[in-house]
């Protein structure tokens, strides 16, 4: 071929190669869309059980699922709101200014800068009863933004289960949060004292079993201290008054009066 | 074809990609940590770069020179993000894993340079046994680094505890370090010392010659 350098040819190649990639990107694209958002959406769901430990329930991930309401709430307010949850999207909330507070470096223990005014959380009845609220957390480690669910009892002071299902830690140290054996022992921790005071947290080294604090502490993470303070600060904010506390006296109040 | 099998087979320890070449190190420091992404990664890239070879080289002859760099990035590009899209679909937790590490495939030297070296100049089968001994040569370290660091750092391999952790009621002190990416430096290192001590005509020449210790008189004074 003598004229494989001439312009037209070049021209005639770049084009014709563009087309036929995109051509076959966006088939292979928009084919598998379908299969890749219910990935995305059951890789949520599965932690979600996972924190709130239905699956033994249950049996499966998804008549898990099924038994769990999703309700957007106004955190300011406490309240739940009927607005539709289908379309909630944090990462979009946090884009709009009239859908956050910014936080002061008082407030902010968390680390997270900005909170929504609107969160998507998770019901779970059972025979018309509330058994478990989760919660939608997050807050800095070491390295990045934790983000997770809490799952809490319907006495609202009992812990269910933490599940992080993404974060920055290192691996084989701050990234422990992940391991079963460390999520176990959150089991049956207790939030709140009688006064509304926030004392679950994550204490350096071992819980020590005979002390009264015992029911509201978590064994540290070892070499982990930054991530494990992260967990306790990200506790302590979402639990606080800035975060799900309204809410979860509102659910509380209405636990007794009905 | 006594041919085919030397393309085929001289990547993995005679002209190895990684050891001999040093191309495309990035990945294998990221993504080696455990062994199952790895494995994942060694798929993808095996399967990016054989498939590039064959496209490159089918349409090598009419592909003009002064855009072949460029027809070969986009030819390379779209084989990754077409990986990249089916392992969201199948294997969602491993592409969260992997995450930004399978879409840098496009800049792994190896898929770049075997489609300048080898694809522009032979024919598409040939090509396509290049890719895939290439590609072989590239997982033989990597599962090797992968192996490694799973055992030492996590006591484990694909998951499976081997060794009992201390934390666990068992035995083994893990190293953390080996989950940490510069532990790969330590193991390809080690690795191309050993390749390069069996197969003896991959020493390269020194670039310059080491001086010799300090006199002994000084060190008889430390002593």
């Amino acid at each position: 071929m003598q004229n494989k350098d001439s312009i037209k040819n070049t021209l005639l190649i770049g084009i014709g190669l563009c087309l036929i990639c995109a051509a076959v990107i966006s088939v292979i694209a928009v084919g598998l869309k379908e299969l890749q958002k219910s990935n995305a959406i059951l890789d949520q769901q599965k932690k979600i059980v996972a924190a709130a430990d239905l699956k033994g329930f249950y049996g499966t991930t998804e008549s898990a699922f099924d038994s769990i309401e999703e309700k957007i709430i106004d955190i300011e307010g406490g309240l739940i709101t009927d607005l539709s949850t289908e379309k909630y999207d944090l990462s979009k909330e946090l884009k709009d200014p009239s859908r956050y507070i910014a936080l002061s470096s008082i407030e902010d223990i968390a680390t997270i800068k900005k909170r929504e005014n609107f969160s998507k959380v998770f019901l779970e009845y059972r025979e018309d009863q509330l058994n478990t609220v989760i919660l939608p957390v997050r807050g800095y480690g070491l390295w990045g933004i934790l983000y997770g669910y809490l799952a809490i009892s319907s006495d609202l002071n009992t812990i269910v289960g933490l599940e992080f299902y993404q974060h920055k830690e290192t691996p084989g140290l701050g990234a422990e949060v992940d391991n079963p054996k460390w999520k176990a022992l959150w089991r049956g921790k207790k939030i709140y004292d009688e006064n509304g005071e926030i004392l679950i947290k994550v204490v350096k080294g071992k819980v020590d079993n005979n002390s009264d604090m015992s029911t509201y502490e978590v064994d540290g993470l070892s070499g982990a201290t930054l991530t494990s303070n992260g967990v306790s600060n990200l506790l302590a904010y979402w639990l606080g008054d800035s975060g799900f506390k309204k809410f979860l006296n509102n659910l509380k109040q209405e636990n007794i009066n009905g | 074809m006594a041919k085919t099998s030397e393309v085929l087979l001289s990547p993995i320890f005679k002209d190895n990609p990684i050891a001999l070449q040093v191309l495309g190190i990035c990945s294998a420091l990221a993504v080696t940590s455990k062994l199952y992404p790895t494995l994942i990664m060694c798929v993808a890239l095996t399967a990016t770069i054989t498939l590039s070879n064959f496209f490159i080289s089918l349409i090598r002859n009419i592909v003009p020179s002064n855009i072949r760099i460029i027809v070969q990035m986009t030819i390379i590009s779209s084989l990754v993000i077409i990986v990249d899209q089916l392992l969201k679909a199948y294997d969602y937790e491993t592409s969260k894993t992997l995450s930004v590490f399978v879409g840098l495939i496009i800049t792994n030297c190896i898929v770049m340079g075997r489609a300048e070296a080898y694809a522009m100049q032979n024919g598409p089968y040939m090509s396509m046994v290049d890719g895939f001994g290439n590609g072989l040569g590239y997982s033989v370290i990597l599962i090797i680094v992968g192996s490694i660091r799973e055992l030492i750092g996590s006591g484990q391999l694909l998951g499976v505890q081997i060794l009992p952790l201390v934390s666990e009621g068992g035995w083994y002190v893990s190293n953390n370090f080996f989950l940490l990416p510069p532990s790969s430096f330590l193991i390809i290192g080690l690795f191309i010392w050993f390749l390069r001590s069996w197969k003896t005509e991959q020493v390269e020449p020194a670039e310059f010659k080491m001086s010799k210790n300090a006199p002994k008189e000084v060190k008889a004074d430390h002593a």
